[in-house]
């Protein structure tokens, strides 16, 4: 897919909260043996947000990030989109609470996007779209989330807060350009949180090879063929990253290299953001590219679907990268955690004040 | 069965502050301050407009909030500060990500949205500005 006018990224930014949670704490809680039963992951600890953070307060940082980057007023933002599957609010959007505390509310279309995993770029792909047919000039894209794992579940090692955000806008102002994109989705049932369930459910090894890598590989190939492109032609690939296990395998699959796939994998160290996964990666590869790189990103989200985008890195990057904190400053300030501080963080347990039981 | 619910209209009105630290500005005698005023209090003047204030500052003065007032008790021990921000302006804020034993005279802050109270299982969730030390970049 290729807009009429041509669509890039002027400003990126990402978040990831200060905390983290070691897997083997983690394993220990459930008295479980970390090696045995999730050191098949590779994933080593993931981050926890704080007392006081949520997927909003993730998103708004992201996008301060991305909006100090592009160098542009907010109130110039058509569109502010937020792909998450642990909305603050189930009925409220988001988008509304973000638009007004980055000075974007009013004139502005807002909505949440939820597509497991790929809500984030499912919003870049909408953005991409009121961008290219001219209706609007900015736009902001967003996927974040407060991963939701059910206590003792595998889902529970790596599901971890973070996300990114992306000022898109005319490719002649971008610091790297979206020159095209292909989304590929199906009905397949793999992960799902059904209404008034906190946590999500899945499909275990079924959201292997029918899901992940069927959706990812469908969608990649797609893209290189309609681009004339090959592995070799990437300097970076990022896919979604649930674990530190999947996005290398499936890179191998599509011949893509170990150099090509790990400037871009995060998940190892924070977790799986989620919304916020593949984004994050790509935020991580926009803070070291060089102008005319070339960057194929593929999302993946359950229930399931796929978005790739060839992306190329324009001059402007240079001047934009250091308007705001780089992801690796995020990453460096850490605090450990133990299980019963995460238990409070992620709303565990059940305070006298939520039930008004005073 | 009830909930301690943060009302809704001074979390509407209290937006441009909370969110965005926007405060007013005195022309006649160049008090600044938050929330924004109709009339200094300082000098009375009604000469006075809309400002934004800057989103850092230094750490003036704390305390370690150990039994907090309902509505707040999920995040003890927290800590509240008097911050003179770039442009001299005093605020009272709650500080964030920081260990209460950490916190110092002078420490540099810089301002980051958070939630400040959350209404039970059902209730709104109001956010606001708070302080966290600057970012090591």
């Amino acid at each position: 897919m290729k807009p009429q006018r041509p669509v890039g990224i002027v400003g990126w930014g990402a978040y990831v909260p200060r905390y983290r949670i070691k897997e083997e704490d983690l394993a220990q809680a459930w008295g479980r043996d970390y090696k045995r039963y999730a050191s098949g992951l590779m994933v080593t600890e993931k981050s926890v947000p704080g007392l006081d953070e949520d997927t909003l307060t993730i998103a708004y940082e992201a996008a301060q990030n991305a909006i100090a980057r592009a160098g542009i007023d907010p109130s110039e933002l058509g569109a502010v989109y937020v792909g998450t599957e642990s909305k603050p609010y189930a009925v409220k959007p988001t988008s509304t609470i973000l638009a007004e505390a980055i000075g974007a509310s009013g004139a502005t279309t807002g909505a949440d996007f939820e597509f497991a995993c790929k809500a984030g770029t499912e919003a870049i792909q909408a953005v991409t779209g009121l961008v290219g047919s001219g209706m609007i000039k900015y736009g902001l894209a967003v996927g974040a989330d407060t991963s939701q794992g059910a206590p003792g579940d595998p889902l529970e090692y790596t599901a971890s807060a973070g996300g990114a955000a992306f000022v898109l806008g005319p490719a002649e102002e971008s610091v790297a350009e979206i020159v095209a994109s292909y989304s590929y989705v199906t009905d397949t049932p793999d992960f799902w949180r059904r209404a008034h369930m906190k946590y999500p459910s899945h499909a275990r090894a079924f959201t292997g090879e029918p899901a992940y890598f069927h959706h990812i590989m469908s969608a990649a190939k797609a893209l290189m063929e309609e681009m004339g492109t090959t592995p070799q032609d990437y300097d970076f690939v990022v896919f979604h990253q649930p674990n530190g296990k999947f996005p290398k395998r499936v890179g191998k699959k599509l011949g893509f290299t170990k150099e090509q796939i790990e400037p871009g994998l995060i998940t190892p160290i924070i977790g799986n953001t989620y919304s916020g996964s593949s984004l994050v990666g790509l935020s991580a590869v926009l803070d070291v590219a060089e102008p005319g790189a070339k960057i194929l990103v593929v999302s993946f989200g359950s229930g399931a679907g796929s978005d790739a985008f060839h992306i190329e890195v324009r001059d402007r990057i240079v001047e934009a990268r250091d308007r705001a904190p780089r992801l690796e400053v995020y990453l460096r300030r850490k605090v450990y955690v133990d299980y019963p501080y995460y238990a409070r963080s992620m709303r565990m347990y059940v305070m006298p004040s939520d039930v008004g039981a005073y | 069965m009830w909930a301690f619910n943060p009302s809704i209209p001074p979390i509407k009105r209290e937006m441009p502050s909370r969110y965005r630290l926007e405060g007013f500005e005195c022309h006649d005698c160049g008090f600044r301050s938050l929330p924004p005023r109709q009339v200094c209090p300082r000098c009375g003047s009604r000469n006075v407009s809309r400002v934004r204030l800057p989103r850092r500052g230094r750490v003036l003065q704390h305390a370690v909030v150990h039994s907090a007032p309902r509505g707040y008790e999920f995040y003890t021990p927290y800590v509240l500060a008097l911050i003179e921000l770039e442009d001299g302006t005093r605020i009272f804020s709650q500080l964030t990500d920081v260990d209460p034993e950490e916190v110092t005279q002078g420490m540099e802050v810089e301002a980051v949205l958070r939630k400040v109270r959350v209404g039970g299982h059902g209730g709104p969730v109001a956010y606001g500005l708070k302080f966290r030390p600057v970012l090591e970049r």
